[in-house]
């Protein structure tokens, strides 16, 4: 059986050629964002993100340092300096924007109003003048510069750290976490409950209400918009939290109740007859015995919900109105961004990376029970 | 307060609340209702056996209502109505359908969003099926499906994000930073392409983007399936001399097709909801709306609730198999 792949090579390396080529699809486009939320946005739009690690050479305009601050020399009036923060080489120069090309490392150029300067290809500059410069900007100097590849965390400081962004993503972080915890635990505790009693307890009235449950998972929660909408404005409750945790409770609930049914149904007869024969109550029996048996069930749609709270938009734009920003969470807030700063992609990518980060931690660390949760609600 | 205090507070407020109802309920039902002790102990047992289904029960049932099976119903009423001013309701008939069938916008939602559900799932599910049965027997196959399994865990607006950076397009002339057009014009292309923009194709960039997220659900689940063929068919075919082309698509598939049908349906459910991904990369212009999004817009920008409704409508008509044949599967599992 295994050896079917090993006996033949060329139909090996192709199996293992077109997986490798499958994940490198797959993966390709999230680390596009990743590296370039690590960028300078002059560099995201001078060269694509996987040329991230080549050399760049890149035009730039960069200006000198102010009249200010010139010096006299002998009797030249002379402004030094470095044009560049980070290490780079000229390759070639300019003084007007129209001919940015004009000079070579180490030449010396005339200024148009009068003057010289002489720009080498490490950036040092010297501007020497038999008169005072005058004005309050540097002069401003075109050039096409080779820079080594360069990483850095300003954006993911600026996003997180600086005042005039943080204020709002960490606000909308924050309020990602109020949306999502409750809308998580509540689910799964009644969900739990009403699982056990389809389970376990016989009533009448019990297989039609498997049956609607089963036909509540496909229900596009679409239609819930405005019904729902005038009901929580009606309560009171239209520009809250609470009834966006009812809302994805609600939601919820057909998934959580039929993968925790499924699973409970499994659960060994004897354990429980015995534990109700000794006297245990029924809150008794789910309280210890049936709770601690469904964890893994329990774990895998606490993943789900988790996943879904976290990542869900519609819900939130609809039952989290609030024209102050104060609710807002960080799904909203990225397609806010999407809208009023489209362009600026080193403020796009690293609050997209900011607000994955999460998810795609539970996702890594508890894989397992998501993959359990997925086969136990699907195959049987 | 400040606000992580406060979200801390009301946090523990939804929860505990949730927690005080199950224990208080039934405390209350065990010990002041019907108390197991006295004169009546009997009785009071077997009369808080019958309320206590319901007592679990009732939270879940009227979450489940008042969110699911209520807004059916509303929303139905609303479709067939029109608002008045001052709150009144005026029954209408049918004249909110008509009118939206008599708008271009509709049918142009209707039919991008036949597409995707002809193209996401068939796609999804296919390239879920190979990534199953390549990574099946390659050592690093687990790793291999992490990787493309990650993409679940995204948002769909995350996922816009990423794939606006794919599809970006930068004026001649510029360096591309957008793959997608870097790559058309390494290969040969005259002119960047704004992907987006151009009609028909674009809602393709877009399915594309669902096709990525959803590959790796499909992938998970058809894998199992795939293992749990018995190795005795397998063997049989080796010994009978089948390539593994014939293996896989006389023997294999044939074996895990109520499996694929169910990945299918699933991703379809999906597509049909599928709202996120054209409201964050098109917003529906350009020729790329959906039904959600048509809805959305109906609802939310023209405050037009009647035919916002019956945008509704449509989608839960094209819900209805698969709710009629969920139901009709899950009662014949339970015999």
């Amino acid at each position: 059986m295994e050896n079917i792949v090993g006996q033949k090579p060329a139909l090996r390396w192709a199996v293992h050629g077109s997986l490798l080529a499958l994940v490198l699809l797959w993966v390709f486009p999230t680390a596009g964002l990743l590296v370039s939320s690590f960028r300078t946005s002059d560099q995201i739009s001078g060269s694509g993100w996987w040329q991230a690690m080549l050399p760049q050479e890149q035009n730039r305009t960069l200006r000198a340092k102010a009249p200010d601050t010139q010096t006299v020399e002998n009797g030249l009036h002379v402004i030094e300096g470095n044009l560049f923060e980070t290490p780079a080489t000229i390759t070639a120069w300019g003084v007007s924007s129209r001919a940015i090309d004009d000079f070579a490392p180490g030449d010396t150029a005339p200024l148009r109003k009068g003057g010289t300067v002489t720009l080498a290809a490490n950036g040092d500059y010297r501007f020497e003048h038999t008169e005072a410069f005058t004005g309050k900007r540097g002069q401003r100097l075109f050039v096409t510069a080779t820079s080594p590849p360069e990483f850095t965390f300003e954006n993911y400081e600026s996003m997180l750290f600086d005042e005039r962004n943080s204020e709002g993503i960490g606000q909308a972080f924050l309020n990602t976490f109020i949306v999502t915890v409750p809308a998580t635990v509540i689910p799964i505790l009644i969900a739990a409950f009403a699982a056990y009693a389809l389970a376990w307890m016989d009533f009448p009235g019990r297989a039609l209400l498997i049956a609607l449950v089963v036909a509540l998972l496909v229900v596009p929660l679409q239609l819930a918009l405005i019904p729902l909408l005038k009901l929580h404005n009606t309560v009171g409750i239209g520009k809250g939290f609470v009834g966006v945790w009812l809302a994805h409770t609600g939601f919820g609930m057909p998934l959580a109740i039929y993968l925790l049914r499924n699973y409970m149904v499994g659960l060994p007869r004897d354990i429980i007859e015995n534990a109700r024969v000794d006297g245990a109550t029924d809150f008794q029996v789910f309280v210890k015995i049936i709770l601690p048996l469904s964890f893994p069930a329990l774990a895998s749609f606490a993943i789900f919900q988790f996943l879904w709270t976290w990542n869900d938009l519609l819900v939130a734009m609809v039952f989290l109105i609030d024209a102050t920003g104060d609710t807002t969470v960080m799904t909203k807030h990225i397609v806010e961004l999407l809208g009023t700063r489209g362009g600026n992609w080193e403020i796009l990518a690293t609050a997209a990376f900011v607000s994955i980060v999460v998810p795609l931690a539970v996702f890594f660390l508890l894989q397992k029970y998501l993959v359990r949760g997925l086969l136990a609600g699907s195959v049987k | 307060m400040h606000p992580a205090i406060q979200g801390l507070l009301t946090i523990a407020f939804g929860v505990g609340g949730c927690v005080a109802y199950f224990y208080l309920a039934n405390l209350a039902l065990d010990h002041v209702i019907c108390p197991a002790r006295g004169r009546h102990a009997g009785r009071n047992i077997n009369r808080a056996n019958l309320v206590r289904p319901w007592l679990f029960l009732l939270p879940a049932l009227a979450a489940m209502g008042l969110y699911l099976v209520y807004p059916v119903i509303e929303t139905l009423r609303l479709s067939l109505g029109e608002r008045l001013p001052g709150n009144a309701f005026e029954f209408v008939g049918l004249a909110n359908y008509a009118q939206m069938v008599s708008e271009a916008k509709f049918w142009e939602a209707l039919t991008n969003n036949l597409l995707w559900l002809l193209i996401v799932p068939a796609f999804a599910t296919a390239f879920g099926l190979l990534a199953a049965q390549l990574s099946d027997r390659v050592r690093w196959g687990n790793l291999a499906k992490s990787l493309i399994f990650m993409p679940m865990a995204i948002s769909f607006v995350g996922a816009a994000v990423i794939w606006k950076l794919v599809y970006d397009a930068r004026p001649l002339g510029q360096e591309q930073i957008g793959v997608l057009n870097a790559l058309y014009l390494a290969l040969g292309g005259d002119a960047p392409a704004t992907w987006l923009t151009i009609p028909f194709w674009n809602s393709f960039f877009l399915m594309a983007i669902l096709i990525w997220i959803q590959t790796g659900f499909a992938m998970v689940i058809l894998s199992a399936a795939l293992r749990g063929i018995p190795e005795e068919t397998v063997e049989a075919a080796i010994v009978d001399g089948a390539n593994p082309f014939q293996l896989f698509f006389r023997i294999k598939v044939p074996q895990i097709k109520g499996t694929i049908v169910v990945v299918w349906t699933t991703i379809t459910i999906v597509v049909l909801k599928v709202f996120d991904i054209v409201f964050a990369m098109t917003n529906g212009q350009w020729e790329t709306q959906v039904l959600a999004n048509y809805m959305y817009d109906k609802l939310f920008r023209a405050n037009d609730w009647g035919v916002g409704s019956a945008g509704a409508i449509v989608i839960l008509l094209l819900v209805t198999p698969i709710l009629v044949w969920n139901v009709l599967s899950a009662r014949k599992e339970m015999r």
